[in-house]
């Protein structure tokens, strides 16, 4: 299997934030990690990126990543994090380029390849029109799209989303992971991503992966791990599951109050005091 | 928009060209301006007689022409392009625009150390090199030594480095100034070094100070691409394939390095590492792959012609050229940042 991660745990400050997951992801496949706050989702990808110590083994075609120094590792595994750093002033075409690090020649010089794989991407994710803007001026899916490119342009086989979608409007949402969906069968890219919408969870990614307290408490496909049981007992909400042609659908809903008659609302008319 | 008309923020030539033609034009500004009448043209006439063994001016001339006036520019040229370099470099690697080359106790190391030169009448010297930008060299080198160490102890994450070269700044200033006051006759020798100078015994600072301004300079150039990727953060940036760790402190010790020895034979002249790369970055954008060659460039510049002021303005007595770069240079930066795009500029508010 192209992705293998194996045993993969991480303690900081003397807990165990992520505890002997396992898991495998093919060429082209797409694994979504789900959990409640505090899982170990955002954890786990960093740990699979190399930027938290952690032990166990994670293999990528064949190799292990634990082994590659940094530069090897980002040419080999791109991170889209929650919250990126946006530097002042940047402007669009700049930040992508950043992506280009680990390609470029000792002490950042940039080749006209650097280049041109940039030019490439910020077409393909039409971003060209956008480039000479500075990144703090662009509207909440935009700035997505910068950072899926920048983290394209490190021209990696594994791409990891750390909950991609946040903040952004439902349009966006479904722009932003239609965008990667495409571009992972055109670039056979490998996808991991923490998402907290079970429904676009379990919509895009092939596999799902339900973490709490840091260990792997049901995997499988979206039917399996998205049942009212399971999120009820790790999530402890109530949800109804709609099969839909495009795959399950998570409603929550509300529980009625017992013993409370839910009360009309009524609109009272203004009285104007009198003097 | 045409694919082609894609721009990164490579140094763009024209500003390139702008800033080589403004050294040049201020190089030749130094050179002529002072009390012995010397123009353009005598300038070319000596030059060409130097190099092809033609007749060149009277010896008189010659020795101002060529010990007094371009040995002082060259030497206003390197400390200016250095103050100016290691403050782009510190405000690259410490993510903040208001950083200055003073930041890590550079200053008070070098005041602490030039100080107890003045006052104990050293007379150590070595090579060419006397005792008072010896001793401010070596106090400089060491007061950012001290602060790396308080800095390590306390995680040695950028914050703890700053909070460090504040807390080493205030108590080697605190020593120096008690030194200071212990010896009341050099009071005034004090003072004049630390209001900052540029005055030269011929080419002696200049030889002594360039190789580790080249070196200086080479690194933190060379490297400037990588304070772009430190400006997402250590994650991000470790993620994008870097070691922050490693690059900050090469860095720091590049910049730190030109920074002791420009200090070394200037004094403390303040504001450049400040002004310079700030309008810079206010005109061309923030990638430091343009600002930190404009900033040796237009640093060189800036301090020439606050040189030419100082020697100037009240002649035949000269100002102390920190008392003009401030003078001159806050109003301008002040108009800089109300000109340019986005009114008092984003940097300014810092990231």
């Amino acid at each position: 299997m192209p992705l293998e991660v194996d045993d993969l745990t991480v303690e900081l400050g003397g807990r165990r934030v992520v505890d002997g997951v396992t898991f495998t992801v093919p060429t082209g496949g797409w694994l979504s990690v789900l959990g409640p706050n505090g899982a170990g989702k955002s954890t786990l990808l960093r740990a699979v990126a190399g930027l938290v110590p952690a032990t166990g083994r994670v293999r990528l075609d064949g190799e292990d990543l634990c082994r590659l120094g940094r530069r090897a590792r980002a040419r080999r595994v791109a991170l889209v994090p929650q919250r990126p750093e946006l530097p002042r002033g940047m402007t669009v075409v700049d930040y992508v380029l950043l992506g280009r690090t680990a390609h470029a020649g000792f002490l950042a010089g940039y080749s006209r390849r650097d280049h041109d794989v940039v030019r490439t991407t910020l077409r393909r994710l039409d971003l060209l029109g956008l480039a000479h803007r500075e990144l703090t001026t662009l509207s909440g899916g935009e700035l997505r799209r910068a950072v899926i490119a920048r983290a394209l342009a490190q021209d990696a086989s594994l791409l990891l989303l750390d909950e991609p979608t946040a903040a952004l409007d439902v349009g966006r949402q479904q722009e932003v992971l239609e965008l990667v969906d495409e571009l992972r069968r055109e670039r056979a890219l490998i996808v991991v991503g923490a998402l907290h919408d079970l429904t676009l969870a379990g919509q895009f990614a092939d596999r799902l992966v339900l973490l709490d307290d840091g260990r792997v408490a049901v995997d499988g496909d979206a039917r399996r791990v998205l049942t009212p049981e399971t999120v009820r007992r790790h999530f402890g909400a109530t949800v109804r599951i709609l099969e839909d042609p495009g795959g399950v659908v998570v409603i929550p809903v509300r529980e009625p109050v017992r013993g409370r008659d839910p009360q009309p609302i009524t609109a009272t008319p203004k009285t104007r005091p009198t003097r | 928009m045409h694919d082609g008309a894609l721009r990164t923020a490579r140094l763009p030539l024209r500003w390139g060209m702008a800033a080589g033609g403004l050294l040049v034009a201020v190089v030749l500004l130094g050179i002529v301006v002072g009390p012995a009448g010397i123009s353009i043209g005598d300038v070319f006439r000596s030059l060409v007689a130097r190099l092809d063994g033609g007749e060149g001016l009277d010896p008189r001339m010659e020795a101002i022409l060529w010990e007094i006036r371009i040995p002082r520019v060259v030497l206003g040229g390197l400390v200016g392009a250095a103050l100016a370099g290691s403050g782009a470099t510190y405000q690259g690697v410490f993510r903040n625009p208001l950083a200055d080359p003073y930041l890590l106790g550079v200053a008070a190391g070098a005041g602490l150390g030039a100080t107890l030169a003045i006052t104990s009448g050293w007379t150590a010297t070595w090579g060419p090199v006397g005792p008072l930008p010896l001793a401010a060299f070596v106090g400089g080198l060491l007061g950012v030594g001290l602060t790396y160490l308080v800095g390590s102890a306390a995680g040695r994450t950028n914050l703890a480095l700053i909070l460090a070269g504040i807390a080493v700044a205030a108590f080697l200033t605190a020593v120096q100034t008690y030194v200071q006051q212990r010896h009341a006759d050099t009071l005034r020798e004090v003072y004049g070094w630390i209001l900052g100078r540029l005055s030269t015994v011929g080419w002696t600072e200049v030889v002594v100070i360039t190789p580790y301004l080249v070196v200086a300079a080479a690194i933190t150039v060379a490297a400037r691409g990588l304070l772009d990727v430190l400006a997402v953060g250590d994650e991000e940036a470790t993620a994008l394939g870097i070691s922050p760790a490693r690059v900050r402190n090469v860095l720091v010790v590049a910049a730190t390095l030109g920074a002791a020895s420009a200090v070394a034979v200037s004094g403390l002249i303040g504001f450049v590492g400040i002004i310079v790369p700030h309008t810079i970055r206010l005109v061309v954008g923030a990638s430091y792959r343009a600002i930190l060659p404009l900033s040796f460039v237009l640093g060189a510049a800036f301090l020439i012609l606050a040189d030419v002021l100082a020697r100037t303005v009240v002649a035949p007595a000269e100002l102390p050229i920190g008392v003009v770069t401030a003078f001159f240079g806050a109003p301008f930066f002040a108009l800089v940042l109300r000109t340019t795009r986005g009114g008092m500029g984003d940097a300014a508010r810092g990231r």
